[in-house]
């Protein structure tokens, strides 16, 4: 552990992911991830955001780093062990305490059938060593404090009796009930109601900065990632085509999908400007057809 | 700001509702259920204006325009109020018409496009055979004069020719939401509904289809309501911008008027909170949960979470009261009504 401490949190080193696609005889690859490289260093806790549109390997990417897909190129380290060498059960449970992830949409991500703090207490049992109803209900109760909840609100109630935001907020309290160092949020805000995304994006921001946990945080909203994030991450078909602090490359993006990303963000500034039918500069689509798959 | 009308002068009004109320009512094992998703919504629109509405989910913007367009069925229904139409000279309450007469209507007149759009097309059917399916009927044309009349209107949406043969999931997301605006503006309608028309859609190409929708809407001069819970969106597209909060209306003005200047503290949250590049200043989320619309709170539906509500918020719904030329606002405290009450 100790030699541990002072390897990188996460280290991603040249990683690829290639599906196959088509049939015996007709068989491609696809790669959904091409040579990315990425690191977190561990005691300065950051925001990550890794944007891009969709089918550009945000998403594979980070189920790669959750180790829920083995990558065909390159190693993922995390705290300076490879992640796809986790071969016994103790390890991986090590491994998920740490690293805990958080999906985008949070009706889908519980089951409609079993109470809410059913997901806590089974988190608290398995990865927070908690034993006894007490205990799973203190560990619970602290985690749902952290997100601005509390267990009495929460206690035996279904998924369908919460609001997304709440759910949303719960999803990251069960992340949190195992302390981990690093969270992996995937489009964690885009099914949130309006009035509600920025609870949760300062909620993010507050687990940065008060509890030390890393995040990456994966979007397609470039104002949020500009809001939250330390640095970015810009993809396009599964290469990184750009990354750096995070207000430098917004303010002043470099590569031309990057520019191009940040031309197509519709500000609520733009009223009142005089406007063309034609004033966008995208190009046809065409060109985005013959890459769609 | 924007070119007259072909009658110029007075703007001449499209769609007139009036005070419409729209409830799903459900009774299941004697236990009775009232959902009041629209409750008392008022609104024009005008030819050749592209109204848009805004609102959080579950505040009734779809209820609303599925009310406006009749595509209501149990237990949605229709409790009061009117929707009207003002179609080739012509006023029409939709929900007093019978069906072939709403048929007649439908796509050559007012037509529709879902939200969720892109997964509205049949996957077993060929692009080309969707059009037939939906537009051939109500465009009154001989089959060969159709087709022909699709094709040049898939060029409108940069779409080619080709995709007339592709199957839906041949094509991707933002391909499959062109053919869908082409579907639904293949017959020149009045009058077009769009619900959240982009939202799946990445930023690069939702930005496209937008100004594609808008060039179409221009050129077929045909009016619009777009709704969408984006702002930005909104800024972008909207001519006129109304705002729901728990199936009503709080605020509705000029797009610009409302996003520079709102005057209804839900819509000032709305605005403000809305991060931008190159802004760092702290934002906030709105404390509290959307209303439950089955028991809405009493008086102004917004006040558990308005941080500037007072005593009368608490008991009487606020009216809607002019602020400025074709601004309106219902909220006691940033607009309280002067003079007795203008019944629109």
């Amino acid at each position: 552990m100790s030699a541990a401490r002072s390897s990188p949190l996460l280290e991603v080193d040249h990683v690829g992911m290639t599906y196959a696609v088509g049939g015996l005889f007709r068989r491609r690859g696809v790669r959904a991830v091409d040579d990315v490289s990425l690191r977190l260093e561990a005691g300065s806790p950051e925001v990550l955001a890794i944007i891009g549109e969709s089918g550009s390997g945000k998403t594979t990417l980070a189920r790669m780093i959750l180790n829920l897909a083995t990558p065909t190129a390159g190693t993922i380290r995390f705290r300076g062990s490879d992640v796809t060498a986790i071969r016994s059960n103790s390890e991986r449970m090590a491994f998920m305490r740490q690293v805990q992830p958080i999906f985008q949409n949070p009706f889908e991500a519980f089951n409609p059938l079993k109470p809410i703090d059913h997901y806590l207490f089974v988190s608290a049992r398995r990865f927070a060593g908690a034993r006894g109803r007490t205990d799973f209900e203190s560990k619970a109760d602290k985690a749902l404090h952290q997100v601005g909840l509390s267990l009495a609100e929460v206690k035996g109630r279904y998924p369908h009796e919460l609001s997304g935001g709440q759910l949303q907020r719960i999803a990251i309290a069960r992340a949190l009930v195992s302390s981990p160092s690093l969270i992996v949020a995937d489009e964690p805000v885009s099914m949130v109601d309006a009035s509600l995304r920025m609870s949760i994006v300062n909620l993010f921001k507050a687990l940065r900065d008060e509890l030390g946990v890393s995040i990456v945080y994966i979007t397609h909203d470039l104002a949020t990632a500009y809001y939250i994030s330390n640095r970015v991450l810009i993809m396009q078909r599964g290469n990184a085509v750009e990354s750096g602090d995070a207000r430098a490359v917004l303010d002043n993006p470099q590569h031309p999908y990057s520019i191009l990303l940040r031309s197509a963000v519709l500000s609520p500034d733009d009223a009142g400007r005089p406007r063309s039918p034609a004033d966008s500069a995208i190009p046809p689509l065409k060109h985005s057809i013959s890459n769609a798959e | 700001m924007r070119v007259a009308g072909p009658s110029s002068g007075a703007p001449e009004r499209v769609l007139t509702v009036r005070d419409l109320r729209a409830y799903y009512r459900t009774k299941y094992f004697g236990i009775r259920r009232e959902v009041r998703a629209v409750d008392g919504v008022s609104l024009h629109v005008d030819r050749n204006e592209i109204y848009g509405l805004a609102g959080e989910s579950s505040c009734g913007k779809t209820t609303l325009i599925k009310t406006i367009v009749r595509a209501i069925r149990p237990p949605l229904d229709v409790v009061g109020g009117s929707v009207t139409f003002h179609f080739a000279g012509r006023d029409r309450d939709i929900h007093a018409l019978s069906r072939s007469e709403l048929e007649s209507i439908r796509w050559r007149h007012l037509s529709y496009i879902l939200q969720g759009s892109m997964n509205v097309l049949n996957p077993v059917r060929r692009v080309r055979q969707s059009f037939v399916d939906f537009a051939h009927r109500h465009s009154g044309k001989p089959m060969p004069e159709f087709l022909h009349q699709v094709e040049s209107h898939l060029a409108r949406v940069r779409l080619e020719p080709a995709a007339l043969d592709a199957y839906p999931h041949e094509l991707s997301g933002g391909m499959r939401q062109r053919v869908t605006i082409a579907l639904a503006t293949v017959c020149r309608p009045d009058f077009i509904v769009a619900d959240e028309p982009t939202t799946a859609l990445d930023v690069v190409v939702q930005k496209d289809v937008l100004g594609m929708l808008r060039e179409v809407q221009q050129e077929i001069r045909s009016s619009m309501i777009l709704v969408t819970h984006d702002i930005g969106v909104h800024a972008n597209v909207t001519d006129r911008l109304g705002v729901m909060y728990a199936g009503r209306l709080v605020e509705e003005g000029r797009t610009v008027d409302v996003i520079r200047d709102p005057r209804h503290p839900y819509t000032s949250h709305l605005v403000t909170s809305l991060p931008r590049i190159g802004d760092v200043t702290p934002k906030r989320g709105l404390d509290g949960a959307p209303p439950n619309l089955a028991a809405p709170p009493t008086g102004c539906r917004f006040h558990p979470r308005c941080p500037l509500a007072m005593a009368t918020c608490h008991v009487k719904p606020p009216p809607m009261v002019d602020v400025a030329p074709g601004h309106r606002v219902a909220c006691w405290v940033t607009a309280p009504p002067e003079e007795p009450v203008t019944a629109q």
